[in-house]
């Protein structure tokens, strides 16, 4: 396996308030890795450093290192704008621009300099294809992004996420706005994504977690209690207060 | 005798009720008393020839109109880039530094002082330093300083209506800022910024005081932005102080009244749709 | 799938989109820091054709002398002082408690439909152009106060009155936003107590909305005294100390509007030493207006 992200040492804080607390994970390809924990446990700021999204926030303050692909994105060489097309997002609620569908999923492509009519209809197609959108959108592609349902959204926005072709995908509670049906095909969506890509998400949902992921990481006050494979975290966790939350004594 | 507290309510419920229709009757007062006795001077020609001057005030309102388009033009294009890049600074770019409080400071500052001041302001530098004398275009360069602050204002507010989400998405796909600003935010805040546009508007025809000295006032017809003119507001100041001709300067108070209602509903309309826009959706053609 | 994959994520190849982004950044700045250099020329401007009339003349002889008289070079502007302070704090006697009033009617009192008309009604008085509200006072309040009082009618009542009017929407909109960001706790809490709701609005409401309706007073201060070209109208403009309501009188900013245009030499400067007194003036009143609205979020 390959190790597509390495952390080391990794300390995060929001002013003087300390969010992370020297995080140490190797992320592999071609995986899905879960985050989970509950709420303020610090998985969704560990997931917006990835992209550094946390550079959008004053104020904080970023110790340790990581690496993806080997090389430090915390680094002064890196440009984000660079990072963020390599590493692409989705994010809780479901948020297509106020755009048609071929609007939204072209707009990353544009935004990197595709112009050509020929070549964005591929992308196009080929985005909407692999999110399993495009035989219920190819006749509604001039619709508004907001006139879908809430699953077909959130579907529009991983398509456009692909469009810019990344090689990882961060997904911060990707279905928790979603009904049980569409929550489902994201699920089958992501099954399929990770022939392709590297997965990493975030999740209040236990089951979710479990039925999806190959890796899950149990996070709680900012600290990384245990990182195993899936299995292993929810059969037989080696702390107990992984086994508390697994067990749902609190959360 | 002990007043009870029903008794008390009552009476404070009634001077309440008092106040409100009051203030309400003020409205109906001014616009009625405009209207009912300036309406009838209202003829083709009072629109369609220029003032003649003189102490009768004959003639029409004309090249009123016309200077008052002319100024509406070339302000919105002065006001209106220099204060959508000012609201697109507070909306996005402003950090929690001293450069911030700066801009905030000036901002607050410039939407309260009177316009007579940034009359002697436009005075001394538009008309006298830079040698622009009594025109249209130090008239223009005067109101807009004065409308800056309302059109970075409304701008910057619609701009922060902007889900953050739509920022977040954007930058995820590896758009720069400027693109995310030009491509997602200024298209959803459009209703704002044209809100911003019709408030300026608005100012144009209101305001008086700045115009008085820097405009210069003469009633031909403007030939160019260098010209001396005269606004509606302007012309009706001159009919009622320097002329007999108080009925015009009525006629001419009716025509501003009815400019001002049209621009009150437009831009009542236009934050309903806002509104209505950012719960619901909107339609965009794609290429 | 894409032509523009790369794994490379350090310092880019040069790119349009990141120079225009660079470019529009410091662009962004100046735009942004256009205010604030409007605000400092203006100041620099009026101070700088100002200051030889507080030379020559003293500042404090300029501010208490008693006389403005163009062919004589007397130039104190303690008449128009006067004259503008009469003008504000006579609106103000009058717009406060009215102003207040409705702001409670359109909270508390009165029905939605009510509510529903008045509101649009109130913000359409801020758009009526000061020269109608002008014309208007000159039409219907001067003649009348002509008939009541002594002298033409031009006169501090008819031009407190029309201000009155013209600063009631700014204090009737502020207190309106200071009442409605009382916590609806307090009030539920007074209810409970068994006070009649005039009492809770009485006791409760308004001392917590007490800092926003100071600040409208002063808003509404600031744009009283600035007001120019309707008090020229109804206020006869003579260069006295008025001693009564129904006395003429002239106001800082008319003294501006009125000679500005034909002025030279220290004349000029005094003009603008004048705008000088009423920018410092303004700039108070809106700082403490500002402040007290802004302590009021936190």
């Amino acid at each position: 396996m390959e190790i597509k992200i390495l952390i080391r040492d990794l300390n995060f804080y929001y002013g003087s308030c300390q969010a992370l607390k020297s995080i140490n994970m190797d992320i592999y390809g071609n995986k899905i890795t879960a985050l989970i924990g509950p709420s303020g446990c610090g998985k969704t700021t560990l997931l917006r450093l990835m992209n550094r999204m946390s550079d959008l926030v004053d104020e904080t303050h970023i110790e340790g290192r990581m690496l993806i692909d080997g090389q430090d994105i915390f680094d002064k060489s890196v440009d984000v704008v660079n990072l963020r097309k390599k590493v692409g997002m989705v994010f809780q609620q479901p948020n297509p621009f106020p755009m048609s569908i071929y609007d939204n999923v072209a707009y990353g492509p544009r935004m990197l300099g595709t112009h050509n009519k020929r070549v964005l209809n591929g992308i196009v197609e080929e985005s909407l294809r692999k999110a399993a959108l495009w035989d219920e959108m190819k006749d509604n592609l001039h619709k508004s992004g907001l006139a879908l349902s809430g699953g077909q959204q959130q579907r529009l926005c991983i398509a456009r996420v692909l469009s810019v072709d990344p090689q990882i995908i961060l997904m911060d509670e990707p279905c928790s706005a979603l009904d049980p049906i569409s929550t489902l095909k994201i699920e089958e969506l992501m099954i399929e994504l990770k022939k392709d890509y590297t997965l990493i998400i975030v999740t209040h949902n236990m089951q979710q977690a479990a039925r999806v992921s190959d890796f899950a990481g149990f996070m709680l006050l900012g600290e990384l209690v245990e990182y195993a494979e899936t299995r292993e975290v929810f059969n037989v966790p080696k702390d107990k207060r992984t086994e508390d939350y697994i067990t749902g004594r609190f959360g | 005798m002990k007043i009870s507290p029903k008794f008390t309510h009552n009476v404070a419920w009634g001077v309440c009720w008092a106040a409100g229709l009051l203030s309400l009757a003020f409205l109906f007062i001014i616009i009625g008393y405009v209207f009912v006795n300036g309406i009838g001077s209202i003829t083709w020609e009072f629109l369609t020839t220029n003032p003649k001057g003189g102490l009768k005030g004959e003639g029409g309102i004309l090249s009123a109109l016309v200077g008052t388009l002319y100024l509406i033009g070339i302000t919105l294009l002065i006001a209106v880039p220099l204060g959508v890049g000012a609201a697109i600074y507070m909306a996005e770019y402003a950090r929690n530094n001293w450069f911030t409080k700066l801009v905030r400071f000036g901002v607050e500052s410039l939407a309260g002082i009177p316009s007579i001041v940034f009359g002697l302001f436009g005075f001394a530098l538009f008309v006298t330093a830079l040698g622009f004398n009594f025109s249209i275009m130090s008239g223009a360069l005067t109101l807009a300083c004065l409308c800056l602050p309302v059109i970075i204002r409304t701008c910057e507010e619609a701009m922060k209506a902007v889900p953050r989400t739509y920022r977040e998405a954007s930058y995820g796909l590896g758009a720069t800022k400027w693109q995310t600003i030009t491509h997602v935010i200024l298209p959803a805040a459009i209703p704002g910024i044209i809100t911003s546009i019709i408030l300026t508007v608005g100012r144009v025809v209101e305001e008086t005081a700045c115009l008085y000295v820097t405009m210069g006032g003469s009633s031909n017809m403007p030939t160019s932005i260098w010209s001396s003119a005269r606004t509606l507001s302007l012309h009706l100041y001159y009919l009622a102080m320097e002329t007999t001709a108080i009925n015009k300067a009525l006629a001419t108070g009716v025509i501003l009244i009815i400019i001002i209602i049209i621009i009150n509903f437009a831009t009542r309309w236009l934050s309903d749709r806002y509104i209505a826009m950012s719960g619901g959706g909107r339609m965009s053609n794609g290429n | 799938m894409s032509n523009t994959s790369s794994t490379d994520v350090t310092k880019p190849v040069i790119e349009l989109r990141r120079i225009y982004d660079v470019f529009w950044r410091y662009a962004i700045y100046f735009f942004g820091a256009v205010s604030f250099v409007i605000l400092l020329l203006i100041a620099l401007f009026i101070l700088r054709e100002g200051y030889p009339a507080f030379e020559k003349i003293g500042i404090w002889q300029f501010i208490s002398g008693q006389r403005w008289d163009v062919a004589d070079s007397a130039f104190g502007i303690l008449p128009m002082i006067i004259g503008s302070l009469y003008v504000t704090v006579g609106a103000l006697v009058l717009s406060v408690p009215l102003g207040i009033f409705s702001a409670i009617f359109l909270t508390d009192v009165a029905p939605k439909k009510v509510r529903k008309i008045i509101r649009p009604a109130v913000e359409l008085l801020v758009g009526i152009p000061s020269v109608v509200y002008g014309l208007v006072g000159m039409l219907m309040l001067v003649p009348a106060i002509q008939q009541i009082g002594q002298g033409s009618g031009d006169s501090i009542l008819a031009a407190s009155i029309v201000l009155a009017v013209m600063v009631l929407p700014t204090i009737v909109s502020i207190t309106e936003d200071s009442i409605l960001a009382v916590p609806n706790a307090y009030r539920e809490g007074a209810l409970a107590l068994g006070s009649t709701r005039w009492q809770m609005i009485w006791n409760v409401v308004l001392p917590a909305a007490r800092s926003g309706i100071i600040a409208s007073i002063a808003l509404g201060m600031g744009r009283a005294i600035g007001e120019t070209m309707a008090m020229i109208m109804v206020i006869g403009n003579s260069i006295i100390i008025p001693d009564s309501i129904f006395s003429s009188a002239r106001t800082l900013t008319g003294t501006l509007a009125l000679e500005l245009k034909y002025a030279t030499g220290i004349h000029w400067n005094a003009l603008f030493a004048t705008g000088v007194v009423l920018f410092i003036f303004i700039l108070i009143l809106n700082s403490f207006g500002i402040l007290l609205l802004r302590g009021k979020t936190k």
